[in-house]
């Protein structure tokens, strides 16, 4: 019996096609993007070896500081802003409307499955300033405050951005924190509620030390999707005005296929990448000492 | 594993959780309505920061540019009956989805069936490096997708395939199998081993096991890793803005993107239409299965 569950062939024709086309599609391009750090030029313009050179580039580039403190100064924003707003959410759902949560829910997690593209354009048209107001800049004028060019200022815009892309989220964090509250025992806050606990107590106390795990889950899937932002900034704001809006991903996307150097394009890329993967090992190291400590 | 034990426990289906006990006669008395009416007025306002600004689009898209220019954004359209936004749009629009559907339906096929196999592979038979592979899959989930871009752009282009939908199809069938890998090998951890034990003892082969057992048993979960997949790709600009190099080549983003320049900035009626149509379809399908669609992303949030 067990013979035939380890059944050599069998095991590499169920797992050989899917092991196949993801080595080749993706670990074999990572593995030749890393190579393509040591060269310069393109598909069309041909590559040469040029050693190091685009890592000391990489260090001198006026443009990669600056892009990289945006990242990262994106990341941090929306991922607490997507953690708290849909923590708020979850604590609404769970102990203000119960069992009528549902219609709400439903609601309110529309823009996660919308394209991003399309919230993008969505939002460019609410925020307009030129040739028309939009709905913002026309709700603002009714009580008396002037049109403000929204994307056309480098700090109105990211404020555009990051509230976009908290709207596009936090009914997604919503639902996922709500299934973590689902799973602590009502007897619990039953108990803490007959003790006289008021409910910001209870929430500081029992609650959100009973949820943190999947606080911290939340906090780790969104930071993982907001450095690797893309496409609602390349939609909304195309890295303007000027580039005071440029996440690296998007400088990356610049220099290699308006600029035609995939060499230092595939450098950006690294750099990405390992900004993605320290994040996620320190906050799994963060993770496991605070767990550790807890036990403890 | 956090990750694991988080996706284990949102997997499981809306009606069997536990209900929270009713509040004892709350809503009869009416001073216990006056306390909860900040809440009400909370969520209110909520309702309204998410459906307005989707009912302002729907809104816009029967306006005709004159009307843009002449009366304030909140305006109601003169005339409901007017469509011609619509034909305008549509004329475009028709092409960008039917590329869409080519690309993303096919991928969506192809990363199903060998997904479903590899998660079997991994979780039900017996073989050394399993935990390996499983990881090896996870790092495809965590790689920004600006990692795998240049290399492909070069082999698609040299081997000439730049001016077919090829490079989405195997593009999309690459990246959403990590996901769909890791997701199936998560639903099949659940599933008691013993049945799969009893197939092969009542002399099913493996291919029959999973053929005739693990892929009905799963046909659920197949449909909920389609579904989440589905959005992902759909909704995809990335990959498809990269390997687009025609324009009659361009899926619903790309097109849509382009939509604005086409027409000019300023023509409004027709972008609106054109945002509505690619917004209410996605819309349609996500009301018809709200459910399993907000079940299913959440099992698949490691993807961040």
């Amino acid at each position: 019996m067990n013979s035939v569950l380890g059944d050599k062939r069998a095991i590499a024709l169920l797992l050989g096609p899917a092991l196949l086309v993801y080595s080749l599609v993706m670990l074999l391009p990572m593995l030749w993007s890393l190579g393509y750090t040591f060269f310069t030029g393109g598909v069309l313009s041909g590559f040469s070896f040029t050693g190091l050179s685009n890592f000391t580039r990489l260090f001198s580039d006026p443009a990669v500081g600056p892009s990289l403190a945006f990242t990262v100064k994106y990341a941090l924003l929306v991922t607490v802003g997507q953690v708290v707003a849909g923590y708020l959410l979850a604590l609404l759902y769970h102990f203000f409307l119960k069992r009528a949560s549902n219609i709400v829910r439903t609601f309110i997690f529309f823009p996660v499955v919308l394209p991003t593209v399309a919230v993008s354009l969505l939002f460019q048209k609410l925020f307009e300033f030129a040739p028309q107001n939009g709905l913002v800049n026309s709700a603002l004028n009714l009580v008396g405050i002037p049109s403000v060019d929204w994307l056309g200022n480098p700090d109105t815009a990211f404020i555009v951005i990051v509230l976009m892309d908290i709207w596009r989220a936090m009914g997604f964090y919503g639902v996922l924190l709500y299934t973590g509250l689902l799973d602590i025992p009502d007897d619990v806050v039953e108990a803490a509620r007959l003790d006289g606990a008021n409910t910001l107590g209870l929430v500081r106390h029992i609650v959100l030390p009973l949820s943190l795990p999947v606080v911290i889950s939340s906090a780790i899937f969104s930071i993982n999707g907001t450095l690797k932002v893309f496409d609602s900034i390349y939609a909304l704001t195309g890295g303007g005005p000027g580039t005071s809006t440029m996440p690296l991903t998007l400088y990356m996307y610049r220099t290699s296929f308006a600029g035609g150097d995939y060499g230092y394009g595939a450098t950006v890329a690294l750099l990405l990448t390992v900004l993605c993967l320290a994040v996620t090992v320190a906050i799994f190291r963060g993770n496991a000492r605070t767990q550790q400590g807890a036990d403890r | 594993m956090t990750t694991a034990s988080t996706t284990a426990a949102v997997v499981r289906d809306e009606p069997s959780r536990p209900v929270p006990p009713a509040d004892k006669g709350a809503r009869a008395s009416g001073r216990s309505f006056v306390k909860r009416l900040p809440g009400y007025l909370v969520v209110a306002v909520l309702l309204v920061v998410f459906v307005a600004p989707l009912i302002w689009l729907l809104l816009g898209s029967f306006k005709t540019q004159e009307e843009f220019l002449r009366n304030p954004a909140w305006a109601l359209p003169e005339d409901f009956g007017n469509i011609s936004n619509y034909a305008t749009a549509w004329s475009s629009v028709a092409g960008y989805l039917l590329n869409s559907v080519l690309s993303v339906f096919p991928a969506l096929l192809i990363t199903l069936l060998i997904g479903t196999a590899a998660g079997f592979a991994l979780e039900v038979m017996v073989f050394r490096g399993r935990r390996t592979v499983l990881l090896l899959f996870l790092v495809g989930i965590m790689i920004p997708g600006q990692m795998i871009l240049l290399p492909l752009f070069t082999v698609y282009f040299q081997a000439g395939l730049s001016r077919s939908l090829w490079p989405l199809i195997i593009t999309y069938t690459a990246t959403a199998l990590p996901l769909t890998v890791f997701m199936m090998a998560t639903y099949f951890r659940a599933v008691p081993r013993e049945i799969f034990e009893a197939s092969t003892l009542d002399g099913a082969s493996i291919f029959r096991s999973f053929f005739s057992v693990a892929v009905p048993m799963m046909r659920n979960a197949i449909f909920t890793i389609a579904l989440v997949q589905f959005f992902f790709l759909w909704n995809d600009l990335l990959i498809a803005l990269t390997f687009t190099t025609d324009e009659s080549l361009r899926t619903v983003q790309v097109g849509l993107l382009n939509f604005t320049g086409q027409f000019g900035v300023v023509d409004y009626g027709p972008t609106f239409a054109a945002i509505c149509i690619n917004v209410f379809i996605i819309l349609a399908l996500y009301l018809f299965l709200n459910r399993r669609v907000m079940g299913g992303l959440a099992a698949g949030a490691v993807k961040g």
